[in-house]
């Protein structure tokens, strides 16, 4: 039964269908995988117990014919989600051994249709980062190394708990959040899946914030069919978050091996970056390739404004942050650190609570709020967004179906690597990610290739709001024309 | 209605001129919180009426209460003012215990109402005009308890992200009368609405009150903001020591410091909270976590056609079918509730036309002066309208006389009953019978022949004859026919 963690989430379902094995059985494989790969540090909580008891319930529905579309399914939940009675810090210290008392909307959702959770993943603190180094828990490390080499690299941020723990089948599929690239990047750093739906598709109820106008839940998976089967029930509109959109959900498992004939595939050129490695640059037209021998047709498309997008997401995201977290003040739960006064109070939690990479934001974000700030920089980030959604809006006037992106600038690197002396160096990481959060778009990461060190490169498909069934088409034709990828065991 | 004019303090300069402006915060009546389906019930064990989101857990989110939105468009109906179909909440941000997301879900830039105004009455039946600014809603924090501990605060989060309308004047208010003018027509605008309660005790009603002082004519002084004020009086008070403060410094060559400042109502003196120096900086910015608020004019339209009669439409119509002057209008109107027992004595009236004014009088004088009399609200007034209607339709129809009929309302008010069957078992009628009063008027002209013989030559000497007769009849005679019989008996 030890192979039983190499199926992707598709072929489980089937076998859980046909009997061959139980939930419990499955459930089983993947803790006992958790549990030898410790090292990777990609589960800063693992539930066997609450595990084993939602495989027993699954099952038990999966023979009174009872199932949901997730029956039994084991997952790993980022520890950005609420999860009840469960501890829930988005890897921070000031939430310290925070319980929550309340279920996420997207965790529920797949609880209702019978997933199984083996645990809480890591991330960067408050999901803020690009390596997931930034965790109160310590790194995650990448189970891809380079050739010949023994050097431990990150898995990319901030979801990099859920693309490890996917990459190293240590769970069937995972819960991410994406912010600025938080579920593309790591996704492209592991060989995985990751989509960051829409702004909206998802509730935001019960994740911890990070950039209310910006965050936005998605899976991670071993595959196009596995991310679609658990967007599926990740999705829906939620009366508890405003901002979610009432429209109903599509099977997006039916856009998989859809045909992709005359598609129409934009490539931006302003994405053809000065000093671009060329293994980015080949993968990039062999994605093209692959997806115009399909039946799609490229076509050059500009995204002019895309230049700015980095500057005004370290604007935007920074400045809603510092208030999203102004709440752990250490007055009601999480940790506190006394002083002799309320103000010394705070600011002791909040000193010793907060990491480096976090403070770091709050303080540019304070700064650009500021009066006599604010119009120089909040308002005018804000400006440079609808800039940049009017790109993507022209675009897809003009008949454009998606965009075709390279997903990262370069491969997974070493832990420590980046970022030491330049916040700015790590943060360059997102240069194809966040455009896609500043104009709310759905964009997907499929795996699509190796560098000359043998480290997975993926690709980006941005797509129509709420079009995420396209995304899942092309994608998939990428994914058949590239293969899969599997990191070799060293753990 | 004439236009008051205003009080100018007298300084060793000569007059100053005071320039006040008011922010109101009114708790919005709702059985939810603006953004959390917790109870706004008053009261109750701290931390009682708490959701996850009025305390900020991580994760939560805010929702609209719809009903909350509909009262703020009351009220801007209420005060004439411009209804902006689409609004912005945004986010002040500030740190303190009882704030537990550490920001303010409030409307900075683009708040629900726009300009609007308020006319206020005055002293004798004379009106000012206010302008309003702006209506905005905004959640409320928690409340700190320093009494529980030496050494610790606690913090009920139980008004926690209740609604607030913080209702801001234009710089038009020139004295403490009208500062206690505006807020008194306010509250009772707001009480006619159903939106806020006006329960000042219970602070569903504050106030922060902007005070400068100028030579009249001369451009505006520096201001200094009262903050928190929750009685009317003291409002009042407040002002007057204030603006009194502020000329003193000026007339000593000094300058107005801009700042916060609190009264302390047992010394009667405001005093510095903060200075302008030390004002926060709250970093405004649209709140992501909610769409900005978007209406159709239908919708204010249909809240429109169900607004209650308020005071100042009330009060023109007093006026014009009953007669009433000016001030009983707005006498009668100032309280909803005491304008509903007019209109109820007048609803329960056999001929309201010809009583209607009569039963104004006995509203103000009677009742309301007896009501004061003994500290009583006119919803726990003894004698009801329908007691007050039957005493009036008495003197209206002429079966009792206004002397009587107050004797009469005090036994009402004493031992409860009906009016006319009282009148008919204690033998209260008047005496219309002119034979039995003829009677009367014969006997006392017989045993005052040389009073009698006076009154050709002091005819105001009448009113003892009067009075007289009056008095034998135990003030049943029919006045009127009194007086005609001794006038041709007399020959005046």
């Amino acid at each position: 039964m030890t192979d039983l963690t190499s199926l992707t989430l598709a072929e489980a379902r089937k076998g859980l269908a046909a009997k061959n094995f139980t939930s419990l059985e499955l459930t089983d494989a993947h803790l006992s995988a958790i549990e030898k790969a410790r090292v990777l540090n990609a589960f800063v909580i693992e539930t066997p117990d609450q595990a084993r008891a939602m495989a027993r319930e699954a099952d038990s529905k999966i023979a009174k014919g009872d199932a949901g579309p997730l029956a039994g399914i084991p997952l790993g939940i980022k520890d950005l989600f609420a999860t009840r009675g469960v501890r829930t810090t988005a890897c921070s210290k000031i939430l310290g051994n925070f319980v929550p008392t309340y279920e996420s909307t997207v965790t529920s959702q797949l609880w209702r249709d019978g997933a199984v959770m083996l645990g809480k993943l890591n991330n960067d603190e408050f999901a803020m980062g690009s390596a997931n180094e930034t965790s109160c828990f310590g790194p995650v490390g990448n189970p891809w190394r380079r050739e010949g080499s023994n050097t431990t690299l990150v898995p990319g941020g901030s979801s990099g708990g859920s693309a490890s723990a996917v990459a190293a089948l240590l769970c069937m599929g995972a819960t991410a959040t994406d912010t600025g690239g938080s579920i593309r990047q790591p996704a492209a750093f592991t060989a995985t899946v990751g989509i960051k739906p829409t702004y909206g598709r998802c509730s935001r109820w019960g994740i911890v914030a990070f950039a209310s106008s910006l965050d936005q839940a998605g899976p991670i998976a071993r595959s196009v069919r596995d991310a679609a089967m658990l967007l599926r029930s990740m999705a829906g509109h939620d009366p508890k978050d405003t901002t979610s959109v009432d429209i109903p959900v599509p099977d997006y498992e039916a856009a998989i091996g859809k045909s992709v004939k005359g598609m129409k595939i934009g490539i931006p050129r302003e994405y053809r970056l000065d000093g671009m490695p060329a293994e980015i640059e080949k993968l990039w037209s062999e994605g093209a390739a692959w997806l115009k021998a399909a039946g799609a047709e490229l076509v050059e498309v500009s995204l002019p404004h895309t230049k700015y997008a980095l500057p005004a997401y370290y604007i935007v995201a920074p400045a809603e942050a510092s208030s999203n977290l102004a709440r752990y003040d250490g007055v009601r739960y999480g940790l506190r650190e006394q002083g002799k006064n309320i103000i010394e109070l705070y600011e002791n939690t909040r000193a010793e609570g907060f990491g480096a990479e976090v403070r770091r934001r709050v303080m540019i974000g304070t700064y650009v709020l500021s009066a006599g700030y604010y119009d120089a920089y909040y308002l005018r980030a804000q400006k440079v967004r609808t800039l940049i959604k009017k790109d993507f809006e022209d675009c897809f006037a003009k008949g454009v179906d998606a965009i075709l992106t390279p997903a990262t600038p370069s491969a997974a690197f070493g832990i420590g690597e980046k970022g030491g002396a330049d916040p700015v160096e790590m943060y360059l990481n997102d240069i194809f990610t966040v455009t896609v959060n500043m104009a709310g778009l759905p964009g997907i990461a499929v795996p699509a290739g190796k560098d000359v060190q043998g480290l997975p490169l993926g690709l980006q498909l941005i797509g129509r709001p709420f079009d995420e069934e396209t995304l899942f088409s092309l994608g998939e034709v990428i994914e058949q024309a590239a293969g899969r990828f599997t990191p070799a065991r060293w753990w | 209605m004439s236009t008051a004019t205003h009080k100018l303090l007298k300084g060793s300069t000569g007059d100053w001129e005071m320039v006040i402006g008011m922010e109101i915060h009114a708790q919005v009546t709702s059985n939810a919180k603006l953004f959390s389906g917790a109870s706004t019930a008053f009261g109750g064990e701290p931390n009682s009426h708490v959701s996850l989101v009025d305390v900020a857990m991580p994760g939560m989110l805010p929702v609209i209460n719809e009903e909350c939105v509909r009262q703020a468009v009351r009220t801007g109906l209420g005060l004439n003012a411009q209804i902006n179909l689409r609004s912005v909440f945004d986010r002040k941000n500030y740190f303190y215990p009882d704030l537990p997301q550490g920001y303010q879900i409030s409307q900075y830039k683009s708040p629900i109402v726009g300009e609007g105004e308020v006319i206020i009455d005055l002293d004798g039946g004379k009106t000012a005009t206010i302008g309003i600014e702006r209506l905005h809603l905004e959640q409320d924090p928690g409340k700190m308890l320093h009494d529980r501990s030496p050494s610790l605060s606690y913090i009920d989060f139980n008004r926690s992200g209740v609604a607030l309308m913080e209702i801001v004047s234009k710089p038009d208010i020139r004295d403490a009368e009208q500062a206690k003018a505006y807020v008194t027509k306010l509250r009772s605008i707001m009480r006619y609405l159903g939106t806020c309660d006006g329960d000042m005790e219970k602070g569903s009603l504050r106030a922060d009150v902007n005070v400068s002082v100028r030579k009249p004519g001369a451009p505006l002084g520096t201001r200094c903001e009262i903050k928190n004020m929750n009685s009317i009086a003291f409002i009042g008070q407040a002002i007057e020591y204030e603006a009194r403060r502020q000329i003193e410094i000026l007339e000593d060559g000094g300058e107005i410091e801009q700042e916060t400042r609190r009264f302390d109502p047992n010394k009667g003196e405001t005093r510095s909270m903060r200075s302008k120096e030390e004002a926060h900086d709250y970093r405004y910015f649209p709140d992501p976590d909610l769409l900005p608020l978007e209406f159709s004019q239908d919708f204010v339209d249909a809240l429109k056609a169900k607004l209650p009669e308020l005071p100042d439409q009330k009060k023109a119509r007093f006026v014009a079918d009953f007669g009433l002057s000016a001030y009983d209008a707005s006498v009668l109107v100032a309280e909803r509730e005491s304008a509903l027992f007019y209109e109820t004595v007048l609803d329960k009236l056999a001929n309201r036309a010809r009583d209607g004014k009569m039963a104004a009088n006995w509203v103000i004088n009677e009742l309301f002066g007896r009501l004061n009399k003994e500290g009583r609200d006119i919803t726990a007034s003894p004698v009801n309208a329908g007691q007050l209607a039957a005493i009036i339709d008495l003197i209206g129809e002429g079966t009792i006389s206004g002397k009587i009929a107050k004797d009469l309302f005090e036994i009402v008010w004493q031992e409860g009953g009906d009016p006319r069957a009282l009148v008919e078992s204690r033998g209260m009628k008047q005496v219309t019978d002119l034979s039995a009063i003829e009677k009367v008027v014969d006997d006392i002209i017989a045993a005052n022949p040389d009073k009698a013989a006076q009154v050709k030559d002091k005819p105001q000497s009448l009113g003892w004859f009067v009075g007289q007769v009056m008095k034998a009849s135990g003030g049943k005679a029919n006045p009127q026919s009194v007086n005609d019989l001794l006038k041709s008996k007399l020959g005046v």
